[in-house]
């Protein structure tokens, strides 16, 4: 920067000093960045072409009965040789990339329809709306999850008397008793062929769908506020009817603003640990299980350090392309407004 | 259906058309179109209170059993709930205080160094312009794609081999450095606070560096082209004019981090094993699953709110910076 170089004439002795000024302003946090982020990259590497286990905990790399196994880690992640139940990789992938999807298109429109709502002009008790609507955002997902996770309790849950109530106005007398969390059949075979749906999977839609929506609803309400009201009224002069106007100047006009907003929305269900550990923890039978939790479990419970390197290795190469794939995303819509 | 716009209107019809939206001019919504989007917007706010109004009722409830109905407002305010998980959180001998300690000195140390380490090098990514700069902004950024528990793997293993053993009365190895055989553990990072914060660190730093430097990039730079000219040194500037003004954004850094820290899980869940190590969050898991039969719901309901309650109270806070820098970043893209 031009800034810098201002201070007159400088001495050779001067200019070395500057040149390592930026280097002495890294050192702090890459000192640090490397002891406890760049080394255990590594060290994950390397841990992941061995069968690092429990017995290995005392000794570390230096244990006796530490094997190199090459790449038999990698093999049996991708071909289900873990000696773990109910796992296969394919599977828990797709089903991490339609968690991440559905969640994200139910969220965004839902999220825009609820905002262009609340911007209707002349509408009562706006303010109120828009504080109790940000509530969801507020409250730590990790309650949101415990707090939904008894909700769709098999007894007593809220869910069950809800719907016990509502079945009682029709007639009905026995209480409800759907087994949210811990049915495996799935209640429609057909939706994803790769595998099976539970009924935990739509509990866990419901309640992310609570905690997702308001987030994409404050996006969108600061996109709406900045569209022209006057092209609103050319529009309507020139005849468009409401729903013309809403799919030719508020859609196209939110875009830029709401693409960026599901991506990250994408990534953070993609990745959603906390949630999916405390509502259903995977199961049943590892049906609801992501990619972060199966790392998780790897290393929590079942406690194959190795192999959860190696998981740990798969998690980093498809973080990285879905990066690389929304970032395009995003990059391609950026400009949309000046094209 | 134009009755709505008579100018003799009755009280409570005057109240409702009060304007509270601050608007000025604009159409005036028809009366049935009014009432039509009110009860959407209301239809909304009941799915938003349901869970919300469902864990405050239990948490106010005297009972232990959860009601066998549906019940969505208290039908009596007792503290019992509260008082009695403030007294003996959990059946492990820790104390709520305890807890609480332990969730804020994780929350507040990790993200306090955290700045304090990322707030130099976001300064020279902003300012500075050298050779290495786009190799190291990219080192910075590819921890931001792995996610949290990715590294959970090594930090685990690489921490659990930093222990303290005594060998006999009066020495002590300092494992992985010496060793001797046998001998009783004394202290194990892995399974100590420092260790997790340690580890917690590690997550916190490269997101710390790159928002603060999103900052940095916005404060105009005449202030320090103007400090220069009158002959400030590079390290005056720095501490005495970009550091004043960058405290609002480090406070709120600071404070999307300690929201973030708040809730963290994983890491103490997988590194921690003695009872009074364990944080709030640590703590509800305990009380939901397999365990959740021995805690009355209405405890279980009184500590997720407590859970809740900072997170909350500094979210509504901050509101207006961080939905704004959330969105403009969005834009952004």
């Amino acid at each position: 920067m031009a800034t810098m170089e201002i201070a007159g004439t400088v001495s050779y002795g001067a200019r070395l000093r500057r040149a390592l000024l930026p280097y002495l302003y890294l050192l702090p946090a890459f000192a640090v960045m490397a002891v406890i982020t760049f080394y255990p990259l590594v060290y994950q590497v390397i841990v992941s072409f061995t069968d690092f286990a429990t017995k290995d905990l005392r000794f570390g790399l230096a244990s006796p009965t530490l094997q190199w196994v090459g790449l038999k880690n990698y093999i049996d992640i991708l071909t289900g040789g873990l000696p773990v139940q109910n796992f296969e990789f394919f599977r828990v992938l797709t089903y991490n990339f339609w968690w991440a999807i559905t969640n994200v298109m139910l969220h965004v429109p839902a999220g825009v329809l609820i905002a262009v709502l609340l911007n209707v002009q002349g509408l009562w008790f706006k303010k109120i709306y828009r504080a109790i609507y940000i509530l969801p955002v507020v409250v730590p997902p990790l309650v949101v999850a415990t707090v939904w996770r008894n909700i769709f309790d098999e007894q007593y849950g809220a869910m069950n008397q809800f719907l016990t109530t509502v079945a009682m106005w029709f007639g009905a007398t026995d209480p409800v008793r759907i087994r949210w969390l811990t049915e495996y059949t799935p209640p429609i075979p057909w939706l994803l062929p790769n595998g099976p749906l539970p009924l935990a999977y739509y509990a866990m839609m419901i309640a992310n769908f609570w905690l997702g929506w308001p987030f994409m609803t404050v996006v969108a309400t600061g996109a709406l506020q900045s569209i022209p009201k006057d092209l609103y009224e050319a529009a309507s002069i020139d005849g468009a009817s409401d729903s013309q106007q809403f799919w030719h100047i508020t859609v196209p006009l939110l875009r830029p603003a709401m693409i960026p907003a599901a991506v990250y929305g994408f990534t953070t269900s993609f990745n959603l640990f906390a949630f999916v550990y405390f509502m259903t923890g995977g199961g049943p039978a590892r049906t609801t299980e992501i990619l972060v939790t199966f790392a998780y479990d790897l290393v929590r419970n079942l406690r194959l350090y190795g192999a959860a390197a190696a998981f740990s290795v798969f998690i980093f190469f498809v973080s990285l392309t879905v990066f690389l794939i929304t970032n395009r995303i995003t990059r391609a819509t950026e400009t949309y407004t000046e094209a | 259906m134009t009755t709505a716009s008579e100018p003799k209107k009755n009280l409570l019809l005057r109240l409702l058309t009060m304007n509270t939206s601050n608007e000025v001019g604009g159409r005036d919504l028809p009366l049935w179109r009014q009432l039509l989007l009110q009860a959407l917007t209301l239809l909304i706010t009941l799915e938003v209170m349901f869970p919300i109004m469902y864990i405050i009722t239990l948490s106010f409830s005297s009972q232990t059993m959860r009601p066998s109905a549906l019940q969505l407002l208290p039908r009596e305010i007792s503290f019992v709930a509260y008082q009695q998980v403030l007294d003996r959180p959990t059946a492990n001998p820790v104390t709520f205080l305890e807890l609480l300690r332990n969730s804020f000195l994780l929350s507040v140390g990790v993200g306090l160094v955290a700045l304090m380490i990322a707030v130099t090098a976001a300064y020279a990514f902003s300012r500075f312009k050298f050779k290495l700069r786009q190799v190291l902004m990219i080192m910075v950024f590819i921890p931001l794609l792995m996610p949290a528990v990715g590294l959970a793997t090594p930090l685990f293993l690489l921490m659990n081999s930093f222990r303290i053993v005594e060998c006999a009365p009066g020495v002590l190895a300092f494992n992985p450095f010496t060793t001797c055989e046998g001998g009783k553990l004394l202290f194990n990072l892995r399974d100590s606070l420092l260790g997790v914060g340690i580890a917690m660190i590690s997550g916190a730093l490269p997101f710390a560096i790159w928002n603060l430097k999103g900052y940095l990039d916005t404060i105009p730079r005449e202030l320090e082209e103007a400090a220069a000219i009158d002959g400030a040194s590079p390290n005056q500037i720095f501490f005495l004019i970009v550091l004043p003004l960058a405290v609002p954004q480090l406070a709120v850094t600071f404070f999307l981090g300690f929201i973030g820290h708040w809730q963290e899980f994983a890491l103490p869940w997988l590194f921690l094993t003695k009872p009074q190590d364990y944080t709030l969050s640590m703590t509800l898991y305990n009380m939901t699953g397999q365990y959740a039969n021995a805690i009355p719901w209405n405890r279980f309901s009184a500590f997720a709110v407590i859970v809740a309650l900072p997170v909350a109270i500094t979210y509504i806070a901050l509101q207006k910076y961080i939905t704004s820098g959330l969105t403009t970043g969005a834009v952004k893209g």
